[in-house]
């Protein structure tokens, strides 16, 4: 076989601590990780495309059940959570800064606030979850839709000068409010995974393993933050924001 | 031969005489599909041969004990254009013909007569226009088109008749429709298709296909005294659909005479040809379908009638020809006994009438 | 001697097994359940999909002995529906789509690039580890209770009507999920960025292109799946009614997000194995690829059309007639790129130099069966006949032909081509030679009478039938049977190998892949030193020339 190497890696690489042995140089083993998270995140848009294709279907079969039911949402708290959500998406970014700055206190504020923030949204989440239950609006055996055909009985229909829908079109907002649970729980599930990660990364990064020079974790766990922040930037309007006025 | 034994001649015998390659021809699509199909097997079987000719010979003759040195050879542009054009060209020919075939099958001639099969887990209940009843049989009569409007009152089925060589997947929720023209008298298979539960494999039955005679006299002798209209027409008057749908100047909702295809405006302003679908949809989901002019307020009977209930009500929509007619059951709901009484409303003088079978 | 004629038989007198090797590198359980090595990886892949197979194979033969006879009567209703159920999900998702990229590709795609591993080999195993915990679930599954609702989980059925584990077995199928999805990522980044230097798009093994197309279906594909497995799960725990017509819901829109994913998920199975022929015709032939380019751009013209047909599974459901235009237009031109590369490996052995080692026997069969298949699936994606042909056993027969007659030869071709670079023995070569013969043999039995019955009208998934269909069931079974030894033979010939084979050396087959110029079976790292790509792909004159320099230098021909 030939006898000649390769690519010349710099000498600095191949004692690199960072350097998995089956990579080449730690130039090939960042360009591949980097590829590897963007296509993983492809993957992320194809299973929330698909939801997202069967809400916008029932959106255009059922549009005034669907208008009537995202009336009940609070656009203040969805609103709120949206910058909650934001806001972590800069704080995020800011740790990734930091972190090439070898800044590590500043670096743990950024991961905390972060952290923070997404329990911050999780909570206020789990008011407007708590609000649908009681309400009985969660999809399944107890659904009331009371507030829909008869919209007098209910502040918040009423506040929104909803007219009183007929039986059958009443019917069709439960299936808004599964979507509503579907969508909002897989991004939740998906929150609570980046979560549990952001905790362990707060640990790393207090012995100081993401401010050696080697950013790549944070930088994409970044990347991994801020696509689920997309997400809910996307969830907000198609769901909370039909046909406001 | 029947030197051999007795009992394995029995059943050589026997599956002999039940042993088929290829299924009855017994429409009028029947043979022009089996065209198509036999070109496809044709192509295909060219296109096998070719292969395997192809493998075959350069094995043989290229063989390392006849052809030790093999010649490196990048490819052939003109090979490469030759079988990718001639199988495109194949296929496409193919997929006209096949194109024209599927839209001759799920297009009937304007004279087709109309069956109604309801599909559920697991029987198939075909329900005739002059109120006969078939379960897992259906009797069609010799060269008349038949369509089937067919909907499931539970899960997917699929009703296949592959000497008709059709089939169809029957769906809850919506009528599909496919249509034949008999042109065989006997009995043939129907399936259902599509994996349905236990059962699947229970629900099949048979098409008997009679001469036009017979069919009248099994028309005749299978009726139960009243048309798949006069069903509806009971069914109307007993869920009081004449209340709001009736003739009088402040009725609440549309009178249904004449109804049937016509071209109706929403209240969305959505322009629709009032069919079989969209009958079955007003009665089942009301509010997406309210003919402009009229208040959203008739109820949904989601739940409250079974398929075969909205198949005798479509049915009998479709023969409102008048408003006499629609008088007619509004007097009816007054007679029913299950009415109890009613008072009969002020402008209903006339006498009961014939009712159209 | 010149590398254009073929050697046999292993000129191999002086060769041994290398001590050094992936085998030999670390012992014990744990350093094969840790391991990161994509070549252990591989051979973790290969026995549990092994067991699995027989799993499926065991539910097929229930399935063939329960149709012998007309009536229903080996069997309940119900216990045949959950056979057959069975067998699809696990042929399908634990056998056939893991099959060649689980086995073959993991073991061989980074050495066929000349890396020294796959991008991400933490990922790799963790894609195995997701692999075993879907398999161990659905075997659970099957074994509390089983599901009924055929792998296709047509909704209403699955949602409402039957009350056997579809959601666990959906959960099996979700999870395994991630395991294609992490394979075809783990495939995608590695192609990309770590091809030894010189090795261009355009001098990479068929093989290489092949997983490439299939790992891009895999990475796209399969989180649709997840997806609609999900809303089934919701529709069955809380009646939320997107596939539900009472409340407004869909039962079609399931077929649309179901079919978008299992249509890629066929060329997710054949192509790999598609890759394998190009490998075996070439290296049997002793010859290029007859047309490389169009058989790689063929890999991905199959992979991106594959994702516009997906509604020819729907055309009778009642989708609208412009729909059924447009999926069946689209279906013929998918089934251009596939004829393609039939013609460019016939043309390969045009003046080669052919020998019939069992791979190459293997790979003949692929030929003429996925032949048949394919032009079998013309007559579906033809509307006009699909109406009659659709449900019947033609579909049976028709995806049988194309995954067992082709995809499932193509295993065995490319098992049996890799064998002795493995596990550096070869396998036994007249038992082979006869199992693939006999394989060849009972699968046309088995299977082609099914065009028959499905012509007939013989609908699918039935336990019971007319009498008149008895005949050609009964030849179909008989069929099975002779299937059932050609595959037992391979799994006992292919252990003995592993004590009594004859040592294999580097390059038995003379073949031109980097993965051959190299000791078999391979160091842990792959290669000693970092291979540059000098010459093109299935480049014959550069092996021979490389023989003779190595002759000439007198070396050994295995690593110490």
């Amino acid at each position: 076989m030939s006898d000649s190497t390769a690519t010349a890696h710099g000498h600095a690489d191949e004692h690199s601590p960072f350097l998995r042995h089956h990579f080449e140089s730690l130039e090939q083993q960042a360009d591949a990780t980097n590829f590897a998270m963007w296509l993983f995140l492809l993957t992320e848009v194809m299973f929330f495309g698909g939801l997202f294709t069967v809400y916008m279907i029932y959106r255009n079969w059922y549009y005034q059940a669907f208008v009537a039911a995202s009336h009940q949402l609070s656009v203040t708290l969805g609103g709120v959570n949206s910058c909650v959500l934001i806001t972590s998406s800069f704080t995020m970014a800011l740790a990734v800064y930091f972190a090439e700055a070898k800044n590590k206190k500043a670096l743990l504020t950024c991961l905390i606030t972060t952290f923070t923030l997404g329990v911050l949204f999780l909570g206020i989440k789990g008011v407007e979850y708590r609000e649908k239950f009681e309400k009985h609006h969660f999809p399944g055996t107890s659904y009331s839709m009371e507030a829909f055909t008869n919209p007098a009985s209910d502040a918040v229909a009423t506040a929104a000068g909803d007219k009183p829908l007929p039986v059958d079109v009443a019917q069709r907002t439960e299936l808004f409010f599964s979507l509503y649970f579907a969508m909002t729980g897989l991004h939740l599930a998906h929150m609570l995974a980046g979560m549990g990660i952001l905790l362990y990364m707060i640990f790393r990064a207090q012995s100081g393993a993401y401010t050696t020079g080697h950013v790549s974790y944070v930088e994409y766990f970044g990347f991994y933050w801020h696509f689920v922040d997309i997400v809910w930037i996307l969830l907000f309007p198609l769901l909370y924001l039909i046909n406001r006025h | 031969m029947s030197h051999i034994s007795p009992v394995l001649w029995q059943f050589l015998i026997k599956w002999l005489t039940h042993f088929a390659v290829f299924p009855p021809e017994a429409s009028r699509i029947a043979p022009q599909l089996d065209a198509l199909y036999f070109f496809i097997v044709l192509v295909s079987l060219i296109g096998l041969t070719i292969v395997v000719l192809l493998v075959a010979s350069f094995s043989i003759l290229y063989h390392k004990n006849r052809h030790p040195v093999a010649v490196q050879i990048e490819g052939s542009t003109l090979l490469e254009a030759t079988w990718t054009i001639i199988p495109l060209g194949l296929f496409l020919m193919m997929f006209v013909w096949g194109a024209i075939i599927y839209f001759r099958v799920f297009t009937p001639p304007p004279n087709a007569m109309n069956i109604y099969v309801v599909g559920k887990q697991w029987m198939w209940k075909a329900e005739h226009e002059g109120g006969q009843h078939e379960i897992n049989t259906l009797h069609v009569p010799l060269g008349q088109p038949v369509q089937l409007t067919m909907i499931s009152q539970d899960v997917f089925h699929s009703l296949s008749i592959p000497a008709f060589r059709i089939k169809r997947e029957v769906i809850p929720g919506r009528y599909t429709t496919v249509w034949f023209e008999a042109t065989q008298i006997g009995t043939f298979h129907l399936f259902c298709t599509q994996y349905c539960g236990t059962n699947h494999s229970q629900m099949i039955g048979d098409v008997i296909v009679l001469s036009p005679e017979d069919y009248k006299a099994w028309l005749a002798s299978s009726t139960s005294g009243m048309s798949l209209a006069q069903d509806g027409e009971r069914l109307f008057a007993s869920l009081s659909c004449a209340a709001c749908h009736n003739t009088r100047p402040d009725a609440r909702g549309p009178s249904l005479a004449g109804v049937y295809n016509a071209k109706l405006t929403l209240a969305n302003g959505q322009k629709i040809t009032a069919d079989d679908a969209y009958l079955r949809e007003s009665i089942l989901n009301p509010s997406q379908h309210i003919t402009q002019g009229f208040a959203p307020i008739m109820p949904t009977y989601q739940g409250q009638i079974s398929e075969e209930g909205v198949v005798a009500l479509v049915e009998y929509i479709k023969h409102l020809d008048s408003d006499y007619r629609v008088q007619q059951t509004t007097t009816t709901t007054d007679m029913l006994p299950e009415s109890g009484g009613k008072a009969a409303p002020a402008d209903s003088t006339t006498a009961p009438g014939k009712v159209n079978p | 001697m010149s590398a254009a004629t073929i050697v046999s038989l292993p000129d191999q007198a002086t060769a041994r097994i290398p001590k050094d090797n992936y085998l030999t590198r670390e012992n014990g359980i744990l350093s094969w359940l840790l391991t990161q090595d994509h070549k252990r990886i591989g051979i973790l892949y290969l026995i549990s999909m092994t067991f699995f197979f027989f799993i499926g194979g065991a539910l097929a033969g229930m399935i063939r002995l329960e149709l012998l006879t007309p009536q229903s009567d080996l069997m309940a209703a119900d216990t045949y529906n959950k056979v057959f159920t069975m067998h699809g999900i696990i042929m399908i998702f634990f056998f056939l789509v893991p099959s060649v990229p689980g086995a073959l590709g993991n073991f061989f795609l980074p050495m066929m690039i000349g890396a020294k591993d796959l991008a991400l080999p933490k990922m790799n195993l963790a894609s195995w580890y997701f692999y075993m915990a879907g398999g161990i679930l659905a075997l659970w599954a099957m074994i509390t209770g089983g599901v009924d609702t055929g792998w296709t989980f047509t909704t209403p059925l699955s949602t409402h009507y039957v009350n056997t584990n579809v959601i666990t077995t959906g959960l099996a199928i979700f999870i395994t999920g991630f395991s294609s999805i992490f394979t075809g990522l783990n495939f995608i980044v590695t192609i990309h960025k770590m091809r030894a230097p010189g090795m261009t798009w355009f001098r990479l093994p068929l093989f290489i292109w092949a997983n490439y197309a299939a790992s891009i279906l895999m990475v796209l594909g399969t989180p649709v799946l997840a997806i609609a497995i999900v809303l089934v799960a919701l529709e069955r725990a809380f009646g939320i009614g997107v596939f539900d017509p009472t409340k407004g819901g869909d039962p079609l829109l399931f077929q649309h997000l179901f079919w978008f994913y299992s249509h890629p998920a066929v060329y997710i199975m054949i192509l790999p194995g598609m890759g394998v022929i190009s490998e075996v015709v070439s290296t049997f032939s002793r010859k290029r690829v007859f047309g490389y380019t169009a058989v790689a751009f063929s890999s991905v013209a199959i992979a991106v059309f594959g994702f516009f047909v997906w509604a020819h599974h729907m055309f009778i459901m009642g989708v609208s007639s412009y729909a059924v235009l447009v999926f069946s237009l689209l279906t013929m031109l998918v089934a251009v790129p596939s004829a393609i590369k039939i013609f460019n490996w016939a043309f390969t052995l045009y003046k080669g130099s052919i020998t019939f080692e069992t791979p190459m026997i293997y790979a003949f069969g692929f030929m003429g069966l996925f032949t048949i298949g394919g032009m079998t699936g013309v007559f579906l994606g033809v509307s006009g006949t699909d109406i009659h042909l659709t449900e019947t056993y033609f579909i049976v027969a028709h995806f049988h032909f194309v995954m067992v007659g082709g995809m499932l030869m193509a295993f065995l071709a490319g098992i049996h081509f890799w064998w002795p670079k493995m596990t550096g023995r070869m396998y036994p070569e007249k038992i082979s030679q006869l199992a693939a013969v006999i394989t060849f043999i009972g699968f046309n039995f088995t299977f082609f009478p099914q065009f028959i019955l499905g012509t007939l009208g013989m609908p699918r998934r039935y336990a019971s039938y007319p009498p008149e269909f008895q005949v050609l069931n009964v030849l179909s079974t008989a069929g099975a049977t002779i299937l059932g030894v050609g595959y037992l033979l391979p799994v006992l010939y292919l252990i003995w190998s592993l004590k009594y084979g004859k040592i294999a050396g580097d390059n038995p087959w003379q073949a031109t892949g980097l993965e051959w110029q190299t000791q078999s079976p391979p160091l842990t790292e792959n290669f000693a030193v970092m291979p540059i790509m000098d010459h093109e792909a299935y480049d014959y004159e550069w092996l021979e020339r490389q023989t003779e320099a190595r002759q000439k230098a007198k070396e050994v021909t295995s690593v110490g």
